[in-house]
């Protein structure tokens, strides 16, 4: 849209209606996270005394602790495997079974949670496997690895193949060519996978709470045991903490890419 | 990252082929996708210094051979022979051969200086090294002041001609273009030919050019090959593939022509009379090759037909076997520096006539439906087989 374009009045009503849509219950989780009284619904003044107390309870800033850790790891996994299954498919232009093997690389894109949670539950029971931190990081990769590869693959289907055929003509062998071309042209899809993945397993309750066991609980499974029992003004304090930590990584993502096309690549789909 | 590889030509030591001689040999090369057929027993050499154009319509099978010579596909039949030895196999970063690509396909995260030094780095050279040959080859392309620009700072023109300098910056044995010019306007196109030609001649290097246009690969190429459904249908210099081409196909696609079937013909001396069912009987020159006895066509390039009011202009001893043929304007396509019209024949066929227009004045032009009389002689009549 052209910079000089103006809002009319209805446009300006419209996007106010549904900023408020989307951020008026944050902005009042935020605003009664310094609530100094102990209701949660009646207004006490400023404090910050329940970021003390989220900083005093041992068991939540364990499970945020947990939570972090998973999400990196998860994300890391992810973002791997994720971009390697973008590769091969995006290359792969003339191997049998290609449309299905894309389609099963998205299918889990759509399915409901509580089913992809059930499958690895049984599949780590049928394992033995211990459940804890290392059954939810591999549970969250599973979840967050194709939303890498849709990025990723949508970034590679961008690109022209003939650049990485130019790079192995002026001499790279085809690895190299590809980790001195491709690579960094899809660097900024790379990271912005990363930091989706990353955000995802953060957030995710349902699949955790089926592959996580005792004494492994991440946050949201924490908070949500917790506000069983009745909402302390505590978790407004956490989740606002949360809300920064995510707010934080997207305004990097969106910097880098932003960087990357001001470098006159076309910015990585966010 | 860096491959020493034999017979990478970056320094420029290796042993070249003296101009003249056959530097790369194609024997019986064929390629199949799937049950596509692209490239079917293609046999060709090509000289040191030769600047070379394939030819032919889009799926003709050219750019599957260019990509066989890089490196990029690899014939299921046949050699590529480089000074004597195999590459048909070899990977493209082992062949001492370059590619300029159709897009440019330069890397838009590197600037023009960096994209220029891609090869150079690769093949292991120093530093200082590496920037002469830079500066040498921004120099070579005039691309002076620009080396800090990214790629989409530059215009088409200069993205072509970044394209050349890093090709041509490894000192190919070979350098490969794939439409190289097809981007570009028809202006900046024709001066760009040009100096692509004098750069080839200047640095003696052999080019092979891909094109599906034919003015472009008659203004370039030393000779050109002619690619019908993977095969190679004629090799020849620009002249003899428009003046003597082998078949009626190869006629038609190099420029326009006029052609009428062939239902009988008659010996006369040296000259055969050749009757039409379109244009009467016609007197052509014997042919070199002598005509089969399959169904054959008398082909006349539009150029060589002349027009008068009243009849042929005597020229010595030409007068008895002329053709004169009488007709109507049916068409007029003014040019500029031609005009061609099209007649219709009172024998019933059409004949294009493309007169050039050597006055300023219209005094020599012919306007519709006036009557003239078509001309030409039995040298400019080619016999071509069906």
């Amino acid at each position: 849209m052209p910079k000089t374009a103006r809002l009319s009045r209805f446009n300006i009503a419209s996007l106010a209606l549904g900023l408020a849509f989307l951020y008026l219950p944050i902005l009042i989780l935020v605003i009664y996270s310094f609530n100094a009284s102990r209701l949660v619904t009646v207004w006490g003044g400023w404090s910050l005394r329940w970021y003390r107390e989220f900083f005093a309870d041992r068991a939540m800033i364990e499970a945020s602790w947990m939570s972090l850790r998973v999400a990196a790891a998860s994300a890391t996994i992810a973002t791997l495997i994720g971009t390697l299954a973008a590769v091969a498919l995006s290359r792969g232009e003339r191997f049998r079974g290609r449309t299905l093997l894309s389609g099963m690389l998205y299918a889990p894109l759509v399915m409901p949670e509580v089913i992809t949670g059930l499958s690895l539950l049984l599949l780590f029971v049928a394992l033995n496997a211990e459940r804890g931190f290392w059954t939810v990081t591999i549970a969250h990769t599973t979840l967050t690895m194709c939303f890498v590869a849709v990025v990723v693959q949508s970034r590679l289907g961008s690109l022209d193949r003939s650049l990485e055929e130019a790079a192995m003509d002026l001499g790279c062998a085809p690895v190299p060519a590809f980790l001195s071309v491709t690579l960094p042209l899809i660097a900024p899809a790379i990271v912005a996978g990363w930091m989706l993945a990353f955000t995802l397993s953060l957030d995710d309750l349902v699949i955790a709470s089926f592959t996580t066991g005792p004494g492994s609980a991440t946050l949201p499974i924490r908070i949500y045991s917790e506000v069983r029992l009745g909402v302390k003004p505590e978790i407004n304090a956490i989740c606002t903490l949360v809300i920064a930590l995510i707010a934080v990584v997207i305004v990097i993502a969106s910097l880098a890419s932003k960087l990357s096309s001001s470098r006159g690549e076309s910015a990585a789909p966010l | 990252m860096t491959d020493e590889l034999p017979g990478t030509d970056v320094a420029g030591a290796d042993a070249h082929p003296a101009a003249g001689e056959p530097l790369l040999r194609i024997v019986g090369v064929a390629k199949t996708f799937g049950t596509f057929r692209a490239v079917d027993g293609v046999s060709l050499e090509i000289k040191a210094g030769e600047f070379f154009a394939l030819l032919g319509p889009s799926g003709c099978g050219k750019t599957t051979l260019l990509r066989m010579l890089a490196g990029f596909e690899a014939p299921d039949e046949g050699r590529i022979l480089l000074g004597g030895k195999d590459i048909a196999q070899a990977l493209p970063h082992q062949r001492p051969i370059n590619m300029m690509f159709q897009n440019y396909a330069l890397f838009p995260h590197l600037s023009v200086r960096d994209n220029i030094a891609f090869g150079l780095k690769r093949a292991n050279m120093a530093r200082a090294d590496i920037a002469t040959r830079v500066a040498e080859m921004v120099a070579l392309v005039k691309l002076e002041g620009l080396e800090k620009r990214k790629p989409d700072q530059l215009s088409g023109g200069q993205r072509q001609r970044v394209a050349l300098a890093r090709a041509l910056a490894r000192r190919p044995q070979l350098l490969l273009l794939d439409e190289p010019l097809a981007a570009l306007d028809k202006k900046l196109r024709e001066s760009t030919q040009v100096e692509l030609m004098e750069l080839q001649r200047r640095l003696g290097m052999t080019f092979i050019i891909v094109t599906h246009d034919q003015e472009e690969a008659m203004t370039m190429a030393d000779r050109i090959g002619v690619m019908k459904s993977g095969k190679l249908a004629q090799v020849a210099s620009p002249r003899e593939l428009y003046e003597a081409p082998r078949s009626r196909w190869i006629a038609e696609f190099v420029g326009d022509i006029n052609l009428f079937d062939a239902e009988s013909r008659l010996r006369d001396g040296h000259r055969l009379v050749i009757g039409t069912r379109d244009a009467g009987a016609l007197v052509v020159a014997e042919p070199r090759e002598p005509v089969g006895e399959g169904k054959f066509s008398v082909a006349i390039r539009p150029e060589k037909v002349k027009l008068s009011r009243r009849g042929p202009v005597a020229e010595a001893g030409h007068e008895t076997a002329i053709n004169r043929l009488d007709g109507v304007i049916a068409d007029v396509c003014y040019l500029g520096g031609t005009t061609t019209y099209k007649v219709k024949l009172d024998t019933g066929g059409m004949l294009q006539a493309s007169v050039a227009n050597t006055a300023r004045l219209d005094v020599d032009a012919y306007s519709l439906s006036q009557h003239v009389v078509a001309w030409f002689t039995p040298d400019d009549c080619m016999v071509l087989p069906s």
